[in-house]
Order: C-alpha cells, then structure tokens, then sequence
C-alpha cells in the first residue's frame, strides 16, 4: 500500500500552497496586506457599531479585543471552507489528467487559511499588549482549541467541496448558512446578553462557539460564558467534541467515495 | 522479454458513463427528475471486459477510432477514473501524461510553471533546481522565463512542457496522444524521445492515432473497438486492421459528396481499379468539354504527405473524354494507408481546371514481417554488397 503522505505528496502540496499564493494576491497593490487588513476593516465596522452605538459590550472587560478575536476565528472558518468549496471544482484541469490524492487539494487551500490565521493571532496579541490584557493559565488550551477549530473546518471543507462537484447549489445555501452562522455564533456579542439559559445551551453546542468562548475564557477574560459552566458538569457539554468527531469521519468517508467519480462527473 | 515480469495487469475491466440528457447539477433538478421518475442519463458502456497485460520493459501500444475507450482504459491505468468492475495491478509508479503540460496556469512566469508542473510529475524541489537549466535550455526558452505564461505563444508553452515531460523516466509512461499536437520539428522530437525510451528500455504504455509510430515503436499492441479489445499481437497487423476499419468510416462519410468541378467544362475522376501484392492498378476517367489538349495528374499521399506526383504530359494528348489507368508499383512503399487524388489541367497554360475531390485510399498491409524499419514512406531495395579489400 502507498504510504498515506509520501514525500511526493509533501512536495506537490508545498507547490500548490505556493501557486494559490501567487495567484491570489498578484495584481493587487497591497498583496498579503488584504489579509490582514480586511478582518481588521470588519472589526472597525462592527466595533463602530456594536459597541460604540449600541454599546453591546459594556460589562465585559477588554471588549474590543474579545471581539476581535471572535472575528478572526470566524473569519478563519469561513475562508477554509469558502476556499475549500470551489477548490476540488477549480482544480478540475488537475484531476482529470492526474492522479495526485484529492484530497491534498483541500489541505492546500486550508495551509493557505491557516497561515492567514497565524498572523492575524499575531495582532492580536499585539492588541493584548496594548490594551494590558492578561491570560489566564486556561490559555495553555489555546493550541488544542485551534486544533478542534481546524478540524472542524476541515471536515466541513471535505463534504461541502465534494457535495459542490454534484450539485452547483451548495455555494448558494453555504453562503446564506455562513449569514445564519455569523449571528448563531456569540461573535459579536457576549453570550451572557441571552438571558434564556436554554438558547444559551443551545447556541453552545456548536463546536465554533464552544471554542471560540473557551479560548476567549483563558485568553482575554474571565467574564466569558462557556460551556462547562452551563452545563455544570453533566456529558452535554462535550456534545460539540462529538459533533466534531461525527463530522470528520463523516467528511472522511464521504469526500473518499465521492472522490473516485470526480474526474468524470466536474 | 518473455521472462520478463507482468508490470500491468488488468483484468475483465468494465466501464460505465452516465451521460446526463441535461447535466444534473442542481438539487431542483434532482428533485423535478426524481419526481417524474425520469432516469436523467444514459449509460455508455466506455469498456467491457478488457483483459489485458504488460510486461516491463514494453512499448505496449493502444489504438483505435475516436470513442473506442482507448483513453478512457489509460486513464484507468493512470489513477483518474476508477472502473465498475475488473482489477487493475500496477507493479511500480506511474508517470501519466495524459496531456502536456498539466497545471500549467497562464498568470504564472514560466520559471514558476516549469516547478509546479514538475511537482505534478512527481519531482521535488531540489531536483527540479538540479534541472531546471536542461530544460529551459532544451526548450530554447532562456529568455522568457520570468515572463507569464498567458505570453507564451502555444508553441512555446508545448516546446516548455515537453522538455519537463521528458526528464520524467522513472517508472511506466503512459502517454496519449502527444503527438497530436505541434509541427514537424517537434514531432521529431517526439520521436527521439521514443526511440530513447525504447533503447533504456522503459515500460511505456502509448495511445495514439500515428500508426507509423505505432509500426515503428510498439513491440506489442491491442486494438480496441467499441470498449471491447478485438485484436491483441503484432503492432504491424494492429496498425492494418484499424487503419481498414477507418478507411471503412470514411469511405461512408465521402459516399453522398458529390464532386465539384470547376465551371462544369471539365472533370476528372480516380478509383482504384485492382490492386495486388506489388501493384495498384488505378482508373482515371477524364472529361474536357472545351477545345484543346488537357493532361492529367496523380498525387499519392500519406497522412496528408505527398509521396509522389505523375502526369501524362510527356506520354499521352488527352482531349474530349475518355479513361487512362496508371500502374503503380507499390514495392518500393513500405506498409500504412496511402491515398490518391487526380487533377486535370490545360496543355497551352498548364492551368489546373478540375480535381478530384474523393480521395480513394488502398492499405499496403505489412507482408513483409522480418523487416525492422517500417517508420518511412519509401521502402528501398536491399542491394547491398560486401566490398573486398
């Protein structure tokens, strides 16, 4: 059996991230720096808002910080799996003449969201230094809550690039989820504003908003409603980690059978 | 190369396409045809029991008419479709150029292109590094490197992408119709790369139309037909049973043309009237409705090459109407599909006044199994002798 990720692999993923580089910022002034200034531009908008009109942010400490980082986290899962959607049908000059294993074209759009993601977390610690933000040891879980982050993502990306090789219709219904999603998730708003305790539940379970609210909960403040406290304790609050493993296996199996007729049916 | 080892074994390989009537690609239309209970596709049976094996070390050949499946069984073999039913063993990798110049992006630089596509053949970056002069230089391209492939003219974009292709030798070749594209410079290219791969002998499995390359590399050959393979052995006898099944096509396709003369005052029309081991008898009828002498003309052809041009101006004053035939000696053409045209023309001015457009084509089968070199048009007798000192 071929090894799983041979160094061939290696090679031609670190060409594809290379080429997706290239040819997404060539022809713009500022080139890389859009990926760093447009979360920035959004904060600026939402900060003006939310926070400054409508004050949806008073009580909770380092706000502007707090929802920055709910922005970038977010803006991370949608650039992977909006990447990542069109990427098996934008690549389709690829597979129909080779075999490389298609899957190594979602791991290269999702290595090019990643280190978006790298540097926007950069800023923000430069903002946390700014504003004297101090993390609590519950931040030395950071790494492991990008993880869940991550593959979560991925696992979207599998099943949503080889359900859009079959049905044009996905972008459409993806992008009106992503809507849903953005205001689903306490991005903007901290989750203690819902004051039904079960919509609070509910809105926990998905697996962004758990991660999202605990890695807020060690990073940036204490005030931060996560999913241990709500549901004190009982199994419930480990429903997102299911959620996560179902969707992987899910993605998995699904993007392994779908990707044998993608040469014939792109 | 008996004893070799089996490097490609494919067996009872089935294959089967979905030809949506409308291509269904939106849920709705899922939906509406599920609910009319309309099956939206045809099946297409590109392959049916194709049972075939490769030894290493062979130029295996695979031919036959647009649509027979040949390309859909090399890309079987190649990893890109998977087949219903049937295994495939590969002993080994697999270098597939199903086409030139695989993710080749025209807003990347040459340089930049050359990486990528070599990363798609399977070469890391530090080999590509050690190579790159080679093939910029063997692609005559040094000059335009850094500028971006949507500049390139196509010629150049090909030359690029077969001095990449041809680095890659590890493993077996699959290659498809790479001759089909370029001019007569590059096909000789073409050809030395072949003749190279055949002297280190690589495993090479090669679909094409050219049945002189066919005769000329392949030690063994299949011929495939409607999905199924009816004929498996000697390239030579490959070569002859699907170049008679083209002509078979083609010869249906003329059958309704009519001929167009020029102006009605003259014709001229050419058919095979017998042919034999060594000859072709042909039959010219002429018509000539004007005052004055006209001769005819015959032009042989090989895949749109002429090989030859006769007249009757020095032998025969041809006037009114009436039929010539013309006996061609084919010893001296080695085996392939040839074809000939008439024409007819004015004596005072030489002036061409009519042609046969229906271009009547014979086979020269390959009678001749002991000889080596089949690759040319003429075949020259051997009248060698050994010289004494």
């Amino acid at each position: 059996m071929r090894h799983i990720f041979s160094k061939q692999d290696r090679v031609l993923l670190g060409e594809l991230v290379r080429t997706d580089f290239k040819l997404r910022y060539q022809d713009s002034v500022l080139g890389y720096a859009w990926s760093l200034l447009r979360p920035l531009l959004i904060f600026v908008i939402l900060y003006i808002v939310f926070v400054k009109f409508l004050k949806v942010g008073t009580g909770t400490p380092h706000y502007p910080v707090y929802l920055l980082f709910g922005i970038v986290i977010w803006n991370f899962f949608v650039e992977m799996t909006m990447q990542s959607l069109t990427s098996i049908v934008g690549r389709g000059d690829l597979i129909r003449k080779i075999s490389i294993p298609r899957w190594i074209i979602i791991l290269s759009s999702s290595i090019a969201a990643l280190i978006n993601l790298g540097l926007n977390l950069i800023i923000i610690a430069i903002f946390m230094i700014i504003g004297h933000v101090t993390p609590s040891a519950d931040a030395l879980f950071l790494p492991l809550l990008l993880i869940e982050i991550y593959v979560f993502s991925f696992a979207m990306s599998l099943l949503l690039s080889a359900l859009y090789v079959k049905y044009r219709d996905v972008s459409y219904i993806w992008e009106v989820c992503i809507q849903a999603g953005f205001y689903a998730t306490p991005i903007l708003y901290p989750l203690s504003r819902i004051t039904n305790i079960t919509f609070q539940k509910i809105l926990l379970l998905n697996p962004l908003a758990q991660s999202m609210q605990d890695a807020r909960y060690g990073l940036i403040t204490k005030h931060t409603t996560i999913i241990w406290h709500v549901f004190n304790g009982s199994w419930y609050a480990y429903i997102p980690f299911i959620i996560v493993v179902v969707f992987l296996v899910g993605g998995i199996l699904f993007f392994k059978k779908e990707s044998k007729y993608f040469a014939e049916n792109i | 190369m008996e004893d070799n080892p089996t490097v490609i074994d494919v067996n009872n390989l089935y294959k089967t396409f979905r030809l949506p009537h409308e291509k269904i690609n939106t849920i709705k239309s899922y939906i509406v045809n599920f609910w009319r209970r309309k099956k939206g596709y045809e099946e297409f049976r590109a392959l049916r029991d194709v049972t075939f094996s490769v030894k290493k070390g062979e130029f295996f050949g695979i031919v036959g008419k647009n649509g027979s499946g040949k390309s859909t069984l090399l890309k079987i073999l190649a990893g890109i479709y998977y087949p219903d039913q049937g295994k495939v063993l590969v002993e080994g990798k697999i270098t597939p150029f199903i086409e030139l110049g695989v993710g080749f992006s025209p807003e990347l630089t040459g340089r930049e292109n050359v990486f990528l596509n070599g990363a798609l053949l399977g070469f890391s970056r530090k080999e590509m590094h050690a190579m790159y002069k080679d093939i910029v230089g063997f692609a005559e391209l040094e000059k335009f490197m850094d500028q971006k492939l949507k500049n390139y003219s196509s010629g150049m974009q090909v030359r690029l992408a077969f001095s990449i292709a041809v680095r890659a030798k590890g493993g077996i070749l699959l290659l498809d119709e790479v001759l089909a594209v370029g001019d007569a410079a590059f096909q000789q290219k073409c050809y030395d790369y072949f003749e190279e791969l055949k002297r280190e002998k690589k495993t090479v499995v090669f679909v094409s139309h050219d049945m002189t390359a066919i005769r000329r590399f392949c030690t063994r050959v299949i011929c495939i037909k409607n999905g199924k393979i009816v004929f498996e052995g000697d390239p030579a006898e490959a070569a002859d049973i699907y170049q008679e099944e083209n002509m078979e096509t083609s010869r249906q396709a003329t059958k309704g043309e009519t001929e167009q003369q020029q102006g009605n005052s003259y014709k001229v029309d050419i058919s095979i009237h017998k042919q034999t081991d060594a000859e072709v008898n042909l039959k010219i009828n002429f018509e000539s409705k004007k005052r004055g002498e006209v001769f005819a003309g015959i032009s042989l052809l090989k895949d749109g090459q002429s090989v030859a041009e006769i007249n009757t101006m020095k032998q025969l004053k041809l006037k009114n109407k009436g039929s010539i035939s013309y006996t061609l000696s084919t010893t001296v053409l080695n085996p392939g599909t040839y074809q000939v045209s008439a024409a007819l023309f004015t004596r005072d001015n030489k002036q061409l006044v009519a042609v046969c457009k229906r271009k009547p084509s014979f086979i020269l089968k390959d009678v001749d199994r002991q000889s080596l070199f089949k690759g040319a048009i003429i075949k020259l007798p051997d009248t060698w002798e050994s010289l004494k000192n």
